[in-house]
């Protein structure tokens, strides 16, 4: 599809989530609470974290006030799509049991209303892609999982800002967003670059007053570009895939153990992480009972539970398990990392583990 | 209104026909589906499993034991092992369940005609491998020599002693039993079921190796296989890890890069070796 580019003033932005408003969607969009920056309704852009920038550092995430005008001038905040689309938790059907002994099963319709997500950032992107693969293109497709993408919009801000924890570039999913989502912004100075990516992209923008994009734009987004793609925190470049499996008796995974909590913050952060469990909640009238999904993590006891052993018991088995999964097995299974670079699990781990870090121990040493 | 359908995650009822009680701890429920289009158009592979849920508990993943041309049944056997298993072990003829599936890869049984078959089962009662000898009993001619092995720690393990009575008078079948720790009485082999591997009788040029049961036996099984020059890539194991959804999403069966829900239950130990062994994987 032809990606035209054009120029949009600031006060378009309200008049882009007036329009979507005006056609039905529910808006999803950054904005401060609890001193983080999270996803949640939105029809103004008073509610959006103007002159608000995160500074993040290994188990740490702080807001501060900056001189900037800018709405989208910070990074990730903790969350961003993936609870929109795979919920934390949900009930997916119910079962009821007849006097008789009869048991029908009901679906459970997830409330439906099309969503649109604004300031979504070039590594959520990434990583809905990715959870559409799981999701949705493997032998079986999670109808639930499905209904929700088949209603979202997407109106990505590229990143003028990375925060010191981010390592998109390096994973090459940011800091600017290539494909998956509709639309597509760059806030510059004055006001927003903006294109289409989508035919749902191009009605939206159908709407708002559109300007041609100047040669000094285009230098100043390009200037945006490159210094956002300047990031402190890198993947080691060896080739991580073949030799974390060639290494799972290390002693890595035992020092690593004495510092990990196993409190599983990280994949809960993680926009790729998929897993989740099941568990039936009987209604007291014992006439029916709901059968829920909810996210679990490879760090939970019950995550390797089977007939009464737990495979990985030990902390250094379970920390191995995210590691290897992450940026190893990953591959094999999605042709492709499971790490988007955002950085998350280094700023949402308690006690400050750093993947980046964890990985570089097995660039220099030959472990095996 | 959304349509959720065709929903994965959705189980279907089903009515018990019969229920056998194999052991203390062991019992056979015989399953047909109430919807009789959906029993009619239910085709499933041996080594394939469904998943089964009681009412207000939960669901458990549980391997097929029925014979796939026996379209009006399906038959598993179930060990009590959890809330969900213990639970269904006190339901009787008539009661309901849910089901959903087959799930999975089964065994072999078509690439294996003509080949000789070693069937290798440790521990209590494994049902997976029993659908391969039922599979094979139902098709005398069209396999090899087949070879039943099943090791058990205790002699007071041993379940199913009338089954193995059978399987004894098979054609060109010899069954082989072992129990690590003997007591009087016990009429076979004292020892370690490898023990027993010198009596086996198949061309290793042309066999199939099935084995299920802990992983450890399994592990010294196909060890000693490949030392009697059979290729990993004719010895199959049926694993077992924890699963909740079987559709490969929810990410708990996970092996390395597989899902033990789709990729498997049975593996080729050419697929697994690398992993085979390693403590928590
Ligand atoms: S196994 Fe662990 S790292 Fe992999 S998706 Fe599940 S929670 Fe995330
Ligand atoms: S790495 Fe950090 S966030 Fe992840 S489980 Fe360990 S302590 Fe928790």
């Amino acid at each position: 599809m032809k990606m035209e580019c054009h120029f949009i003033q600031s006060d378009q932005l309200q008049k882009l989530l007036d329009n979507l408003l005006a056609n039905g969607y529910v808006c999803i969009g950054p904005q401060v609470r609890d001193g983080a920056i999270i996803y949640d309704e939105i029809n103004s852009t008073k509610q959006l974290p103007r002159g608000v920038t995160d500074t993040q550092a290994p188990g740490s995430y702080t807001l501060n006030n900056n001189s900037s005008d800018k709405y989208f001038d910070w990074a990730n905040g903790p969350q961003a799509i993936k609870p929109l689309l795979f919920a934390s938790r949900e009930s997916l059907w119910q079962s009821e049991q007849s006097v008789n002994g009869q048991i029908s099963f009901i679906t459970t319709e997830p409330i439906l209303k099309p969503i649109a997500i604004i300031g979504v950032r070039a590594c959520d992107i990434a990583a809905m892609k990715i959870q559409d693969q799981h999701f949705l293109q493997q032998q079986f497709v999670d109808p639930y999982y499905k209904i929700r993408r088949d209603n979202l919009l997407t109106v990505a801000v590229n990143c003028g800002c990375p925060a010191e924890m981010c390592f998109c570039h390096s994973t090459g999913d940011g800091p600017f967003v290539d494909d998956g989502a509709d639309v597509v912004m760059t806030e510059l100075d004055s006001g927003f670059l903006i294109s289409a990516h989508s035919s749902q992209g191009e009605k939206l923008l159908k709407g708002l007053t559109l300007q041609p994009v100047t040669q000094r734009q285009i230098e100043e987004s390009e200037t945006i570009r490159i210094k956002s793609s300047k990031q402190n925190k890198n993947l080691p470049h060896y080739d991580i895939k073949s030799r974390l499996f060639n290494a799972l008796r290390d002693e890595f995974w035992h020092e690593i153990a004495t510092k990990c909590l196993s409190c599983g913050n990280c994949t809960a952060v993680c926009p790729t992480c998929f897993c989740h469990n099941e568990t039936d909640v009987a209604e007291l009238d014992g006439k029916s009972s709901i059968h829920y999904r909810q996210w679990d993590s490879c760090f939970s006891q019950g995550h390797s539970y089977i007939h009464g052993i737990t495979i990985r018991s030990e902390t250094s088995q379970r920390y191995r398990q995210w590691l290897t999964h992450k940026f190893s097995s990953w591959h094999e299974q999605y042709g492709r990392s499971g790490c988007v670079g955002c950085g998350r699990c280094i700023a949402w781990c308690p006690v400050g583990i750093d993947v980046t870090e964890s990985l570089a121990n097995f660039e220099d040493r030959r472990r095996g | 209104m959304v349509n959720l359908q065709p929903n994965p995650y959705e189980p279907n009822e089903a009515i018990i026909l019969e229920r056998i009680q194999e052991s203390p701890n062991l019992f056979t429920l015989r399953l047909k589906l109430t919807d009789q289009k959906l029993q009619d158009a239910y085709e499933f592979e041996p080594g394939q499993f469904n998943m089964l849920y009681l009412y207000g508990v939960g669901e458990v993943a549980i391997s097929i034991v029925s014979d796939p041309v026996d379209s009006h049944i399906i038959d598993h056997t179930i060990r009590v092992v959890g809330r969900v298993t213990r639970g269904m072990a006190n339901l009787k003829k008539g009661d309901r369940i849910g089901l959903r599936g087959p799930y999975g890869r089964g065994w072999p049984m078509l690439e294996s005609k003509q080949k000789d078959v070693v069937v290798v089962t440790g521990g209590l009662g494994c049902a997976p491998v029993v659908s391969v000898i039922n599979y094979i009993d139902q098709r005398r001619s069209e396999y090899g020599r087949l070879n039943i092995v099943q090791g058990v720690k205790h002699t007071t393990d041993f379940i199913w002693k009338d089954r193995y009575e059978k399987w004894r008078k098979l054609s060109d079948t010899k069954v082989l039993l072992a129990a690590d720790v003997g007591e009087a009485l016990w009429p076979w082999h004292v020892g370690p079921v490898t023990s027993l591997f010198d009596q086996l009788e198949f061309d290793p040029t042309n066999v199939a190796v099935m084995m299920c049961g802990p992983e450890g036996m399994m592990r010294v099984v196909c060890d000693h296989m490949l030392d009697k020059s059979v290729s990993a890539e004719q010895m199959f194991l049926s694993m077992e890890r924890n699963m909740q959804c079987a559709v490969g999403h929810c990410g708990h069966c996970q092996y390395g890069n597989k899902f033990i829900c789709k990729d498997g239950p049975v593996f080729s130990f050419a697929k697994v070796r690398d992993l085979f062994g390693v403590k928590g994987f």
